[in-house]
């Protein structure tokens, strides 16, 4: 705790801190689209981070993780909204979807951590499919899920009267609802970021460490690997459950369409493209993935209508595909990810020395 | 027990192009221990390709069967190119990167191939050229096509002589000596940048022509094609054990069966609570069982220890 005493890093925190209480002021000014997108890229780093504790610590390869998401903003719409009749308030119900996510972790965890490498990855993301095939049929017999059209009209996250969905007054300043999002998001994950820091140099954070470099050698000091890569499939899964809760709150509405596999794949590539493992890396990630699709979107009309006078290719695969080339080349330039730990780094370039 | 047998060979044809796909997975796997995740897509433009050039071509009034012809060479060359282009830009110059940037280099790959296609051939469905006569036959009460013939005859050929190819020619004897251990292979003279480029092309090839019995058995093709086909043959390559060619083709056709025959049952066996929409977790299920037991495929070789 020495470091944050010093003044000159005591001066940047607070830099970054009145930087993030101002942003979604300065993103509304652009449009409460913009503070919607900023809202997005938290709950997206959110994700990243649980992902992380997976991929990057204990070094298990999940393509699965967004079940873990799908379940706990299932769990909040169902126990939030008309469908049911059920109206809980949020923080009853994001702490069950954590549960609730964490038991699936386990669910999936217990029969398939004897795998390796691939073969966990690719059954995590069967596990993944079937999580949304079953969510996308549930409406028969029994109506559960509602099918593909989804569940609606969810509760919106409220404390008492103070509902978080639309515009209220605090101290004279008025705060629309994506704007009180993004403050209960940004105290969740610096929740989230504080639980990270401490887990990694924990006792439990070595030991993934060892697992991840080598399991047999972990096995060998006395590791018990079976039970802790369980623990962190359960803790991943259980941030993916809370971020699902918020989720699904702050849209109102969720259907099996924003639980596809190409969304687990995303937060994938926000970890590994970040610096996997590396918590400021990460974020990094998280944030640059979630904001360059949104930009793009803005940014690709309007350009190619300066350039060319009119729309020579549909800017929504133009984005997507500008999205996809930035990938290849940032992994091609950067193989261990834009912000790899100083560790990793290291190794790299050692590997590389031996392989010549 | 007719249903049975019309699964039975709805399977074997489905079974038969993930088959043809999977291969394309596992040889690339066994040699770079990679996971292309792009080649769904490759399929998907080997489908496309052959709808633009037959099709014009038909349309100009060139008999079917030289249509046919030059759609298939077009497709598998445009196919061949591709894989190889993939091989050069996204994954060469990442051989010695940590184990999960090429991962996120063929999902880029996936997402540009697919944007392009987007692009060239439009969002909506495109249907397929008939390059063969719709013929059907009828054996024991069981009905069955002569595309449906044609496909599992022509995949069970490539998939001979891929294995002809693999074991008994010098260039497979190099391919099966990277796929061991590329450092050694390369001292005893194995150039392995073209034993790699090799496997990259052939698996397209093949894929090219997955995507042409695809398009001929459904009729219609669309740029999100390859993605759950993919996504399936590459389930079925790890059933069969990846890296292992006779794995892959085990699996697909094990797989097409399996999914043929849940889809048609499933609703009796739970009494009508599941219905065949129900169809795409059987792969899953599947896999998962298999993989508990046998947790490295069916015919796979242990793997080593890379997480």
């Amino acid at each position: 705790m020495n470091k944050w005493l010093n003044p000159r890093s005591a001066f940047g925190i607070t830099l970054i801190a009145v930087a993030l209480l101002a942003l979604p002021f300065v993103a509304a000014m652009g449009g409460q689209a913009w503070v919607r997108i900023l809202n997005f890229a938290i709950l997206y780093v959110f994700l990243a981070l649980g992902l992380n504790i997976v991929v990057g610590f204990a070094g298990l390869l999940d393509l699965g993780y967004i079940a873990f998401y799908a379940v706990g903003a299932y769990t909040y719409a169902l126990l939030a909204s008309p469908h049911f009749g059920l109206h809980w308030p949020f923080w009853v119900i994001l702490p069950i979807g954590a549960v609730v996510a964490c038991f699936f972790g386990v669910i999936l965890g217990s029969p398939t951590l004897k795998l390796r490498g691939d073969y966990l990855a690719i059954v995590t993301l069967g596990f993944g499919e079937i999580v949304r095939i079953f969510m996308n049929n549930l409406n028969a017999p029994i109506n559960i899920t509602n099918g593909a059209q989804g569940i609606t009209l969810i509760d919106p996250v409220a404390i008492g009267d103070f509902k978080f969905s639309n515009t209220s007054q605090i101290l004279g300043i008025s705060l629309s609802g994506p704007q009180k999002y993004y403050y209960l998001l940004l105290a969740l994950v610096i929740l989230v970021i504080i639980i990270n820091l401490r887990l990694q140099n924990s006792r439990v954070g070595r030991a993934w460490q060892a697992i991840r470099e080598d399991e047999i050698a972990a096995k060998a000091v006395g590791i018990d690997t079976r039970n802790l890569k369980l623990l962190a499939f359960a803790m991943g899964a259980s941030f993916g459950g809370v971020a699902g809760g918020v989720f699904s709150a702050m849209q109102g509405f969720v259907s099996p369409e924003s639980f596809s596999l190409i969304e687990s794949i995303m937060i994938l590539a926000m970890v590994v493209l970040g610096g996997m493992g590396h918590i400021p890396g990460v974020i990094l990630g998280a944030v640059l993935l979630s904001i360059l699709p949104e930009a793009l979107r803005y940014g690709v009309g309007p350009i190619q209508m300066a350039i060319f006078g009119k729309m020579l290719v549909d800017p929504e695969s133009l984005r997507m595909l500008i999205f996809g080339l930035a990938l290849v080349l940032v992994m091609r330039f950067k193989p261990a990810g834009l912000w790899p730990s100083p560790e990793r780094k290291r190794e790299l370039q050692d590997a590389g020395a031996r392989n010549g | 027990m007719d249903i049975f047998f019309q699964q039975i060979i709805n399977g074997l044809v489905q079974g038969s192009i993930y088959a043809l796909v999977a291969l394309g997975y596992t040889m690339v796997y066994g040699i770079m221990g990679l996971i292309n995740f792009a080649h769904g897509e490759v399929v998907m433009i080997g489908t496309l390709v052959t709808i633009t050039v037959a099709g014009s071509l038909i349309k100009a009034g060139m008999p079917v069967i030289l249509a046919g012809m030059a759609g298939l060479t077009a497709s598998v060359l445009v196919c061949m190119a591709l894989g190889w282009g993939l091989e050069r830009i996204a994954y060469r110059p990442l051989r010695n990167a940590p184990r999960l940037t090429p991962l996120i280099t063929a999902i880029g790959m996936s997402i540009v191939l697919q944007n392009v296609a987007m692009i060239i051939w439009g969002r909506n469905y495109l249907t397929f050229p008939p390059l063969l006569p719709k013929v059907a036959f009828e054996f024991g009460g069981v009905n069955f096509t002569l595309v449906q013939v044609i496909i599992v005859v022509v995949s069970a050929l490539t998939m001979g002589g891929l294995l002809f190819l693999v074991y008994r020619t010098k260039l497979g004897m190099a391919m099966r000596a990277t796929a061991q251990n590329p450092a050694v292979a390369s001292l005893m003279g194995v150039n392995i940048n073209r034993v790699i480029a090799a496997a990259f092309i052939i698996g397209s090839a093949l894929g090219a022509l997955a995507g042409i019995m695809v398009g001929s058995y459904y009729e219609i093709a669309h740029y999100q094609m390859g993605f759950m086909l993919g996504l399936k043959a590459f389930t079925a390559a790890v059933l069969g054990g990846i890296g292992n060619l006779a794995g892959a083709m085990l699996g697909g056709v094990l797989l097409g069966l399996i999914e043929a025959l849940g889809a048609g049952y499933i609703g009796d066996l739970t009494g009508g609570f599941l219905g065949s929409h129900y169809q795409d977790i059987f792969a899953f299920i599947v896999l998962i069982v298999v993989l508990m037991f046998k947790p490295s495929g069916l015919f796979g070789e242990k793997t080593g220890d890379r997480a």
